[in-house]
């Protein structure tokens, strides 16, 4: 029996100013079939499936439905074509019910019908096995429902063709299985299910078949049944890309922060961290690789203080063991109460006891470097606010991926941007600016940004030119520990290149650098180490310099290992 | 339980226009719309029933029901006209809700008081204000029965038209917002613009719609005061902080037309208490401040209880602006 | 931005065959923005101008040179400069709230609430403390009283997001009731106002000039608010906080504590105001003394970018339009409300033209044709 074909594109493709999201795709769906498009990050999977729904239109290529052409330009055109779309953020009114949500915006020329609307959705969900009450609120449900409330939407609106964008990524495993379960039913009723996802076990439990999109091409369509996910990673990553990075090596590396075991669960009950523990190390970088969401966010902004944890520790480690007092600034007082602690020994190892010497003595000692810490400078920056932190003494920077609405004010300029970080020094109570107008000069002319002046708001710069303007701030200050999220995203080769260069001489110079990123290529060619994480766990530590992609590909789609224990015990 | 019929009786007729401004003001707040120009469209609709009614009953012959429509018709034009105003500031041009709305409160204000003045000068009265005595006879004209009935005619029945219409408004606004495909769509634009507009929600639409049935509500409250509450006069200022009470009210009734008709009521049982207790006058003030203060009462504990249900639309204040690209 | 881009492309997509469209301004250049105001100010005077015509029978011309007679006549320019600083200085007094994107519409509330707090004062002490020891007291009162009513709102939205708005606005209210409360109290005879007789004569002509005190204290502040606004760290928080709380978390900043010291700020200054104008002008109290100016405050300081130095001439058109249409309304016999009108157009006239400066228009020339193509 041949397969009725419910969707064919031919030769797509979009560009959205100079980037081309999708190229020449060629792909077609079937009725009563689970595709599913598989794909890195920014791979264009949903672009594409945004050019069947009406959100964009094609620039080129055409659109067949049922073997005729259609013209799709708006959600509304794409529901004429019984094509619905459920999107990663949902469209709900949070205090409407789930049968007020699903009806909204219909006009079927009915009279309206609540009771009615409610029958109707609950007649839905019994013929594919859903759990939900049309009644319930949507403030009072969890992400889950808040997804089958969508889900609904769209059926209910009489749709033949689904198209879900990474539904599994807000889901337990639990919640997972439901899905698949109520997918494969609507498959049993002759519905088409387009699913987007880079979870790779998800792809073999639940598709008929896998259509690999990379960098906006249709790198090909494989019936899952013949495909392994060591083929599907190998599709999915391409051919490894050497990079032009100049990549050091490690020098005296010291174990600067320790991350342990943090644990946290957000509002809708998603363990969003899940016993995270690593070390970051200075005159290294550590990248951190994982699917969008996977708890990257949080992590950082954990470590900055930002987001509060259920557990966990992180310490920040000052080395100090062995080395001289008068390396650090101290006062006279603060060496003399230091010392009646018992925290200073002298240079062959027997105890400090300042008792009954004179000021001058010991200064002298103090001086000429006889008197040595006896241990590291050990401190916990967990619940302390950024303030606190900074007051603790800890210089930690933070490139957050939210350039304008976090690290920087847009309406603001390139000077009192600047001085975000530090305008507080001083005792005066007015701000000095002439600092933070040097600080900008020396970052304009050093990291070539272009900019009218320095008094222009930085929301009126470009993307690059941003955040050279972030990352110039956040380094300017010498910090032991460099945090930066997507720092390249959307930037062009030049200004990354720029990015790559001052992480690495951050590195050089001594600071622990956490880059979170999600190109593998350039993982691999900038980290010394990566860290991977999938669903809020660590799921392993490789070494750059030998890792491959495939590798570090099947860590991050990993399904997570409690799950995978369950699921034994099961059997 | 004559006395205790008098009061209730009092009370409804001080409650209604805060009625009529409440009800008025909660369809326009369900889409999102915070207008602080209420105030003022309660003068501009009582002025333009003043001027409309002035000009029929000079104009030589008077005959009660078209006394009755003219007035409500120019009462309801001339409110319409102040709230699209409001409208196309907010929404069209995408100004600043409060600013808008409090310069359209200065405006419609004065508006009053200028043409009020104006007419009360044309008639060379001795008097700082306009009497239309048969228009104002025409609305508070009551059931004929009333007066049988005793003190359950007075507390139910001894109304002008006007009182009772107040009451029909806010139950058909209640329903309108709950029981309708119509009202289900305001309240999403009020609460989520961006979702309304993906469902394929005209969202200025909507907001126009509200925010100019909630002016023209709102407006019969001014033309109930005077003309019926006084009987056909006019003085200036002489709706005093009327519509600002009508904004509490909304507070009060947690946004919900069928709670504000008690929740009116008992503002305007307030407002009159004095009247029928024996308190020293200092006391009188005090007892004034009394919506004000259990207004925000209400505020403070709706906001620490956090129900969502009780919560001010979402998007309360916000102009919506789809990016296009 | 993924947000930004479905919020965008989602809805019907009828769009393309409109004919206007509609963008945000990225940038404008000062002169550009200083036409566009200019314009929307010409126009509402020749509305403005029309209308009192209308009313009056004389020719616009003349009507402006009666308005400006009114204003800066002779003998009317000192009442004139001293109503501008009243307005100037509440309007100053609820920027530092603005800049913070904290709706405060109370300053009505504060100001009186500072009013009444002076005249108790002057009420219980006129006759008994001498001024070094009186003045002083009462700005005190009058300070503490203001800054009392413009944080309790604060803290309930620091703490419990409670509506700033809504909440203020009804502190406006409780506080006009305050005032009768005292006026019943202070007068056994239930007048509306509370006057000199009462309360003693408060503050001195400074050098045998009306008003110049209070002049003289609003010239200073509007300096200094520039300053903290502008140059101070606390103005610089206010600023950060304003814009994006996530970035106030990020570098750390105490938002709670931000917006109860400059709700504090603010209501403080409005506490000044009210007791300029009962101790330093008026020497009387009534439910009216601040008289609507807290809420066209709001308008001058939104119309003057929340800019003191802005504000200035926001402040002075207002009182200009309302000075001159009162002068209009006596000569020609009309109601004193006339300026109410006026003042309304004018603000119409602006508040909408910050649109044409926020957004650019592009009339769209390919009309239907699309549309006409796809239904066929």
């Amino acid at each position: 029996m041949k397969k009725q074909v419910a969707i064919e594109l031919k030769g797509i493709s979009k560009r959205f100013g100079s980037v081309l999201a999708n190229q020449n795709v060629d792909l077609t769906v079937y009725r009563g079939e689970i595709l599913a498009i598989l794909g890195e990050n920014g791979s264009g999977k949903t672009t594409l499936m945004n050019m069947i729904s009406g959100i964009y239109h094609p620039d080129e290529g055409e659109i067949y439905i049922n073997g005729k052409l259609a013209t799709i330009e708006s959600p509304r055109d794409a529901f004429s074509y019984k094509i619905g779309m459920i999107h990663q953020h949902f469209k709900l009114v949070d205090i409407f019910t789930a049968a007020e949500n699903i009806i909204l915006g219909m006009k079927d020329g009915q009279k309206y019908d609540l009771a009615k609307a409610e029958e109707a959705v609950q007649e839905i969900t019994s013929k594919y096995g859903f759990e939900m009450n049309p009644q319930k609120k949507i403030y009072d449900m969890a992400v889950s429902e808040k997804q089958t409330v969508e889900i609904l939407k769209v059926l209910y609106r009489g749709a033949d063709i689904l198209i879900l964008d990474e539904p599994t990524a807000v889901l337990t495993p639990q919640e997972i299985e439901k899905l698949f379960a109520v997918l494969r039913a609507m498959r049993e009723d002759g519905k088409s299910i387009i699913i987007i996802t880079h979870k790779l076990n998800e792809v073999m439990e639940i598709s008929d078949r896998v259509a690999v999109l990379r960098k906006g091409e249709h790198i090909g369509t494989v019936q899952t049944s013949k495909t392994t996910e060591q083929k599907l990673t190998e599709m999915m990553v391409g051919k490894k890309i050497t990079l032009n990075i100049d990549r050091t090596q490690v020098k005296n590396p010291v174990d600067r922060l320790f991350i342990k075991n943090l644990n946290y669960t957000n509002q809708e009950n998603v363990k969003v961290l899940n016993d995270i523990s690593f070390t970051a190390r200075s005159g290294e970088i550590l990248g951190i690789a994982g699917v969008a969401g996977s708890g990257q966010k949080e992590l950082l902004e954990a470590i900055a203080g930002l987001q509060p944890l259920d557990s966990g520790e992180i310490i920040f480690n000052r080395p100090k063991k062995n080395l001289p007092v008068s390396f650090y600034h101290k006062t006279y007082r603060q060496v003399v109460e230091l010392a009646a602690e018992g925290k200073f020994h002298y240079e062959d190892g027997t105890p400090v006891d300042f008792t009954g010497m004179k000021k001058k003595e010991i200064c002298k000692l103090v001086n000429e470097g006889k008197i040595l810490f006896n241990e590291d400078d050990v401190m916990n920056l967990r619940d302390k606010t950024p303030l606190q932190i900074r007051e603790l003494g800890v210089r930690l920077s933070f490139v957050p991926e939210d350039r304008l609405g976090m690290g920087l004010v847009g309406n603001m300029d390139l000077i009192d941007n600047m001085m975000l970080r530090s305008y507080r020094k001083g005792n005066s109570i007015l701000v000095d600016r002439k600092k933070p107008e040097n600080l900008a000069e020396k970052i304009v002319s050093g990291l070539e940004v272009v900019t009218p002046d320095l008094h222009t708001p930085v929301r009126r710069l470009s993307g690059g030119n941003v955040q050279k303007v972030l990352v110039g701030r956040e380094i300017s200050s010498a910090p032991k520990v460099l945090m930066a999220a997507y720092p390249v995203r959307g930037l062009d080769i030049n200004s990354s290149y720029l990015i790559y260069n001052l992480l690495n001489k951050q590195k050089e110079e001594g600071t622990a650098v956490i880059f979170v990123g999600e190109d593998l290529d350039v993982l691999l060619g900038l980290c010394d180490r990566i860290l991977v994480i999938c669903g809020g766990k660590v799921s392993g530590i490789v070494d750059a310099r030998t890792a491959t992609k495939e590798e570090i590909g099947l860590l991050m789609t990993k399904k997570d290992a409690g799950t995978k224990q369950e699921g034994d015990a099961n059997e | 339980m004559q006395l205790i019929a008098a009061f209730i009786n009092r009370a409804i007729m001080q409650g209604t226009p805060l009625l009529f401004g409440a009800t008025g003001e909660i369809v326009t707040e369900k889409s999102g719309n915070l207008n602080l120009g209420i105030p003022g469209i309660m003068y501009i609709g009582a002025i333009s029933g003043v001027i409309g009614a002035f000009f029929y009953e000079n104009s030589g012959y008077f005959i009660p029901a078209v006394g009755i429509m003219i007035a409500l018709l120019s009462c309801l034009i001339g409110s319409l006209l102040a709230s699209l105003i409001y409208c196309f500031l907010t929404i069209t041009l995408r100004a600043n809700q409060n600013v808008t709305g409090l310069a359209l409160t200065t405006f419609g204000v004065g508006f009053g008081n200028f043409f009020g003045g104006s007419l009360i000068k044309v008639t060379k009265s001795e008097v700082p204000y306009l009497s239309l005595s048969d228009t104002g006879n025409a609305f508070s004209a009551t059931l004929p029965f009333a007066k049988s009935l005793g003190w359950f005619g007075k507390m139910f029945f001894s109304y002008g038209f006007l009182v009772y219409v107040a009451i029909v408004f806010a139950v058909l606004a209640s329903l309108f917002l709950n029981k309708t495909r119509m009202g289900l769509h305001l309240r999403a634009v009020g609460e989520n613009p961006a979702t309304a507009d993906a469902a394929g929600i005209n969202v200025s639409r909507y907001k126009y719609f509200a925010t100019c049935a909630g002016g023209m509500i709102a407006g019969l409250g001014g033309l109930y005061f005077i003309m019926d509450y006084m009987g056909g006069i006019w003085a200036n200022d002489g709706f005093g902080d009327r519509g600002w009470l009508a904004i509490a009210i909304v507070i009060f009734a947690i946004w919900r037309p069928a709670l504000a008709i008690p929740a009116s009521y008992l503002f305007g049982a307030l407002y009159i208490l004095f009247n029928y207790l024996p308190l020293p006058m200092p006391m009188i003030p005090i007892l004034q401040m009394l919506p004000y203060v259990i207004t925000i009462v209400a505020l403070v504990i709706t906001s620490i209880r956090k129900k969502r249900e009780n919560q001010p639309p979402a998007s309360l204040g916000l102009s919506y602006f789809r990016e296009e690209r | 931005m993924n947000k930004e881009q479905q919020f965008a492309a989602t809805p019907e997509k009828k769009q393309h065959v409109q004919w206007i469209h509609i963008t945000k301004r990225d940038n404008i250049s000062f002169q550009k923005g200083l036409l566009i105001r200019a314009i929307a100010i010409l126009a509402a005077l020749v509305v403005c101008a029309i209308i009192t015509v209308v009313f009056t029978g004389s020719n616009p011309i003349s009507v402006y040179g009666t308005m400006f007679k009114g204003a800066f006549g002779k003998g009317r320019f000192l009442v004139t400069i001293h109503n501008l600083s009243i307005l100037l200085c509440i309007s100053l007094a609820v920027t530092p709230a603005f800049r913070m994107r904290f709706w405060n519409i109370g300053a009505e509330g504060q100001a009186l609430i500072g009013g009444l707090a002076t005249a108790i004062v002057m009420f219980n002490l006129h006759s008994k403390a001498p001024l070094w020891v009186l003045i002083p007291l009462m700005l005190i009162s009058a300070l503490v009283a203001g800054a009392i009513w413009g944080v309790i709102p604060a803290i309930f939205k620091a703490f419990w997001k409670t509506n700033e708005t809504l909440f203020t606005l009804m502190m406006n209210y409780v506080a006009i009731q305050l005032v009768e409360y005292f006026l019943k109290i202070a007068d056994k005879n239930g007048s509306n106002s509370v006057g000199p007789y009462l309360l003693g004569d408060g503050i001195p002509n400074l050098f045998g000039v009306q008003y110049l005190f209070n002049i003289l204290v609003v010239v200073v502040l509007t300096g200094l608010l520039y300053v903290y606004l502008k140059y101070s760290k606390h103005g610089y928080e206010i600023s950060v906080v304003g814009e994006s709380e996530n970035t106030a978390r990020y570098v750390g900043i105490n938002v709670k504590k931000v917006i109860i010291r400059t709700m504090i700020l603010s209501g403080l200054l409005c506490g000044l105001t009210g007791f300029l104008i009962v101790g330093g002008a008026s020497h009387a109290i009534s439910s009216n003394s601040v008289g609507g100016q807290g809420f066209t405050a709001i308008m001058v300081s939104w119309l003057g970018k929340f800019n003191p130095l802005y504000m200035i001439l926001t402040a002075l058109l207002i009182v200009f339009m309302g000075r001159g249409a009162d002068e209009i309304s006596t000569i020609f016999g009309l109601t004193k409300s006339f300026s109410d009108i006026i003042t309304g157009i004018i603000l119409f006239f602006i508040i909408g033209c910050e649109f044409f400066i926020r957004y650019q228009i592009h009339f769209n020339h390919r009309k239907k044709m699309t549309e006409e193509k796809e239904e066929a």
